[in-house]
Order: C-alpha cells, then structure tokens, then sequence
C-alpha cells in the first residue's frame, strides 16, 4: 500500500511470483474495440449525419451563447438551490413545528407540480401580478415595482429551476444529516459549541460526502432540464438555439449533435469537478490516503515516515476489529 | 499538567434528588452526589443501571425531571427566579446551555472525534468556535495538549489513521484544551483492545494527579483503587453506597455491591 516498496533488510528475499494470467479481460477488450470502431464508423461514414455542417455550427456564436447561458442557468439554479435545500433540511428537523410545517409544505408543493407548469407560472407572474410592493401585510406599502422589470425571462428560468430543485435536494440534504453519527453533535455539544457551528463546522461536511454523489447527478440532470426554460419563455440556451439554427437551415439532424456534443462536453466538465469535490469531502474517511494529501508537501513525507515505520504503536487490529496496520 | 483551579467554594458537583424518565421508564430515581473540588469520583454499576445518563445529565446532553445539579455552585440548565411571588426556573437558553457546558469537558466510550478533521484540528476546533482564541494561539495550545498525551508526532493524522487508544488520547487533549474544571469519562476504555487501555489510564492517572475534578464511569476496579477519592455504585438508577475505594470496594455493605464486584472481579 505504501507509495514504493521499502528495500527489505538483508537476508529478507521479496517474493518475485508470476501474477494471475486473466485472459478472458484481453477477449473483452478486443470485442469492445471492434463493436467501438464499428459505432465509429457507422456514425462518421453515414452522409445523413452531416458532419460538416456540425463542424460548421459547433463554435458559431448563438450556439456558444447558448453553452453560456446553459452553464449559468444550471450552476446558477444549483446554487440557489443547494442553499434553500440545506434551509429546508435544517427547517424539516427543527424543533420548531412552524418551521417544520413550512418545510414540509414547500417540498410537497414544489416536488408535486410539474417543472414545465412551474416555469410556465414563473414566465406569466408579471401578467399575474404586474406590480409587486413592500410594507405591512394587508397594510400601507412603502415599495413596489413593476414585475416585468425584475422577473425578466431569465429570471423566472433560474428561480424556476431553483425553487424545484431546492425541493429534491432538500430531501438529500436531510439523508446527509441523518447519515452522520449522533455523536458527533454530542460531542461538539458537550465542547460548548452553538448549533450553527454544529452545523456548519461538524455535521454538514461529514453529511456532504454522502450529499454530493447524488447532487452531481441532480447537477447532471439539472443541465437537461434547462432545455425547458422555452416554458417561460427563455429562449436563449443550447437546446434551443441549435433548434431554431436546424429548422432555419432544414437541417435538425446536424445541429442535435452539435447540441448532444456540447452537452456530453459539460457533462464532462462536471464530473470531473463532482470527482475533486468528492475526494475534498471524503477526506479522514479514506485510511488507506494518507494524512493532509490535499496540502502541500505533507503526502509524500507522511508516506515516507509511515514507510520508514519508526513511530511507535501502529495497532494490528483497531477498536472495530478490522485490521489497522499498513497505512503507510 | 492543568494549573488554573476554581475560585469558588462547597463541592464541585452536587447532584440532589435527581431523577431522570425516559417515557415511562424511570431510570434515575433520586440520585444524591457530591464531588469535591481536586477529586477524582469512580462511578461503577451494572449495565443499564443509568451510570452513563447520570453523567449526561451532568453536562445537559440528557435533561432532568426532577432535582438539581450544581457545577461551581451554578445550576446546570435553569435560571432561578420568581412569577406571580413564587419562586420559578426558567430553562436557560440553549446558548446559555453551551457556556455551561464549555466548562466541563467529557469523554466518550466511542471517542466521537471529528472525523474530517486531523488530530490536530480536533483540538483547534472548538477553542476557535467557543472560546474564541486565534488560530494560532489554539494551534499552539492545541500542540502542547498532543505532546501531554503523548502524540506529538501524529498531530497531522486524521482519526481512521490513529488506534484506538491514540483516538481516546486525542479525544482527552480535545477536551482539555478548552481548560474545563471538571472532566467526566464515560466508560474510556470499554472500547479499546486489551493491550492499548492502559496508555489511556495513564493519562488520565496524571490528569487526576495534576488537580482535575473528575468523574469517571468505568469497570476498571484497578484504576478506582488507585486513582479515585470516592467510589459510586449504582444500581437500578440508584445510588447504592459510596464511599472511599477501601470501604466500598474492600468492604462492600451492600449485597447488590458483593454480588456486582464478585462478577466483575
Ligand atoms: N435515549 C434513551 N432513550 C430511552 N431509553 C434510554 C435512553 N438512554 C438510555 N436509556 C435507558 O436508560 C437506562 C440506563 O441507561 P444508561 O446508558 O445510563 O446505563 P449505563 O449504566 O450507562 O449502562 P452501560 O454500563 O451499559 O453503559 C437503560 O435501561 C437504557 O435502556
Ligand atoms: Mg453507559
């Protein structure tokens, strides 16, 4: 396990075995090459896909300003709505009934109607309701303004999207929360310390790790999603500006890749970005890493201390029973 | 190890006419304890015999439903006051709650450090949050505490990377850190292999030696013997006898006591 096998002591021979011959992973391999070149093939050789006319429309410009606004209307949904959801999850294991209620209300509502139909409300609030104020409740009003002004399309499509997804994720969040030991609030509590940090320093960073596996598939999810901003109607993301390119040049087939390209690169992009995020969260769970790999310099010295085996009282067997040794 | 000792007077901790329900189960039924001040308490009795909530209660993690308790002279969890003439509690605050508790420090049989912190940030952690000091003074400290319990070397290791009795040790450095006049263990080394509870006892051997107020609920009859002032036995969420080791380990007067010592002897 350790980064480089020590030089074993004189009079020490390692073992220089023959490994396991598994044959049956190089057929597997051959197979799936051939069926991958045919795929290939079958999709670069066949006219209909019109590949030049991809390549034509893969930079040009509404088709980036449609990737741009896409990204932000995902990341930007997801944002809002990851904080709403950690409110909602705190709210619905309040000790306070009202807060509660709330909670639970809002996840019922936002999780019971459909996306579309609430994007569609989102797009008609300034007909609904043209001009929105502040003040007292039934009461003199000491602010308004006109809707149209503040809920413009792009808007009503990110509060659209964050207020449905706030209410899924909601319901992650609070499996998160569960998933973490109750001693660790009893030992932060009897450390003196106050519920918020309780939260925010003890338990939200141990419930992330079982958080973001499921957020990244939401966020996944969430990019999709996007395409149903033409409810509002929005009509500025990916989906629909390569659909409005496609049926201008009677060509819809190209610019469908051209959008599930972009798509599949975002997708990308993200993954890699749930991956580092996971191993951030992850960190202390993991005892085969070592100790602070994330800061600088103190992976390779802390392998090369435990390697070199000269601190004391490395346990077999910890206090689970499970074999504790050899971390280094 | 621990110099600052309380001002005030009368005994560290009194428990008076504790009880404790959970539901219809009663399980503390008036419970009278007194630590003095510098004294080291052994609580020991069969399993269920509410030795673990007693200690809860201590610090507020379980709430009372009858009785009181008093740390440095101060009731734990009320305020004292009147309405309508008569003489009333108001439940404190829960912030009021945390500063109680910020003075007693309490070690779990299960360790519960913080697992996405190192050793080191276990014990930085809440000297930052709740006594407010500098990263660098509770850095500081925090490094002289490791080095007491002997782990000056795996400040950088987070918990899964320490064994069991390291974890127990970081878990008291956690505790001490935040200068507490009272410490309370309950069962510190029930979950550690044989070989690794004594650099456990150690420390808290020297803890006791330096001045610290503690009570600890343990099975380990060697380290009453030695260490406590006063032996508690409980039994059926009562207090059975007290007494010092001597009498009540050597000369128990209680049948529940003799039959409980000849098990666990
Ligand atoms: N949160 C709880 N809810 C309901 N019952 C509880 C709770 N905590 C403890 N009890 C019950 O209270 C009784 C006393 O429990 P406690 O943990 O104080 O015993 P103990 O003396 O510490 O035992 P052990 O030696 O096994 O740790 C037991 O019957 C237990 O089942
Ligand atoms: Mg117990």
């Amino acid at each position: 396990m350790s980064a480089g096998p020590a030089e074993p002591p004189a009079g020490v021979r390692r073992i220089h075995a023959v490994p396991v011959r598994y044959p049956g992973r190089w057929v597997s391999a051959v197979v799936v090459l051939v069926l991958a070149a045919m795929a290939v093939h079958a999709l670069l050789t066949n006219p209909k896909f019109a590949w030049p006319t991809v390549g034509q429309y893969l930079f040009a410009t509404p088709v980036l300003r449609g990737v741009g606004w896409t990204l932000a209307l995902t990341v930007g949904s997801m944002a809002i709505a990851v904080v709403l959801a950690i409110t909602l999850a705190v709210m619905r294991d309040s000790t306070n009934p009202v807060l509660r209620a709330v909670a639970w209300f809002y996840i019922w509502f936002f999780r019971g109607t459909p996306i579309f139909t609430q994007l569609v409300f989102w797009g008609l609030i300034s007909v609904l309701y043209p001009r929105l104020s502040l003040g007292i409740p039934f009461g003199p009003e000491f602010w308004s303004f006109s809707t149209k002004d503040v809920f413009t399309a792009a808007v009503a499509a990110l509060i659209g999207l964050a207020l449905n997804e706030a209410a899924y994720l909601a319901e992650i969040v609070r499996a998160g929360l569960e998933s973490v030991d109750r001693g660790q609030q009893e030992a932060a509590k009897a450390l003196g310390m106050k519920d918020g940090p309780i939260l925010r320093r003890i338990v939200l960073p141990q419930a992330m790790r079982v958080i973001v596996p499921p957020t990244g598939n939401e966020t996944i999810s969430m990019l999709k999603t996007t395409s149903l901003v033409l409810a509002v109607p929005f009509t500025l993301d990916l989906q629909f500006a390569t659909n409005a390119i496609g049926n201008r040049i009677f060509q819809p087939v190209p610019l469908l890749l051209v959008a599930a390209l972009w798509y599949l690169a975002i997708t990308s992009v993200l993954m890699v970005g749930q991956h580092y995020l996971e191993r951030y969260y992850g960190r202390g769970f993991d005892p085969t890493r070592n100790a602070g790999p994330q800061r600088s310099g103190r992976g390779p010295r802390q392998a090369a201390i435990n390697a070199a085996r000269t601190t004391p009282e490395i346990s077999t067997v910890d206090d689970m029973g499970r074999p504790a040794g050899g971390w280094g | 190890m621990n110099e600052q000792r309380s001002e005030g007077h009368g005994p560290m901790v009194e428990l008076t006419g504790v009880h404790k329900f959970f539901g219809e189960h009663h399980v503390l039924r008036g419970i009278d304890v007194v630590v003095p001040r510098g004294s080291v308490t052994v609580v020991l009795g069969p399993s269920g015999s509410g030795k673990s909530t007693a200690l809860r209660c201590v610090n507020q993690l379980e709430e009372i439903d009858a009785g009181a308790i008093h740390v440095d002279g101060e009731l734990m969890g009320y305020r004292e006051g009147t309405r309508r003439g008569e003489p009333t509690l108001f439940r404190l605050h829960p912030k009021a709650i945390a500063a109680q508790r910020a003075k007693i420090g309490m070690v779990f049989q299960r360790f519960n450090l913080f697992p996405h912190m190192t050793a080191l940030g276990n014990v930085v952690e809440a000297q930052v949050q709740v006594l407010g000091r500098t990263k660098s003074d509770a850095d500081t400290r925090a490094r002289a505490i490791l080095d007491q319990v002997g782990l000056s070397d795996r400040v950088d290791f987070y918990p899964a990377q320490l064994s069991g009795g390291q974890q127990q040790r970081v878990a008291i450095a956690r505790a001490l850190a935040m200068d507490p006049e009272l410490m309370l263990f309950d069962e510190p080394t029930s979950a550690l292999d044989p070989e690794l509870v004594g650099e456990v006892l150690a420390v808290m051997r020297d803890l006791a030696g330096s001045g610290m107020t503690m009570i600890v609920v343990t099975h380990e009859i060697g380290f009453a013997r030695e260490v406590a002032d006063q032996v508690v036995f409980m039994a059926d969420g009562q207090v059975v006898e007290h007494g010092t080791p001597e009498a009540v380990l050597g000369a128990p007067s209680e049948q529940r006591t003799r039959d409980f010592l000849a098990r666990v002897l």
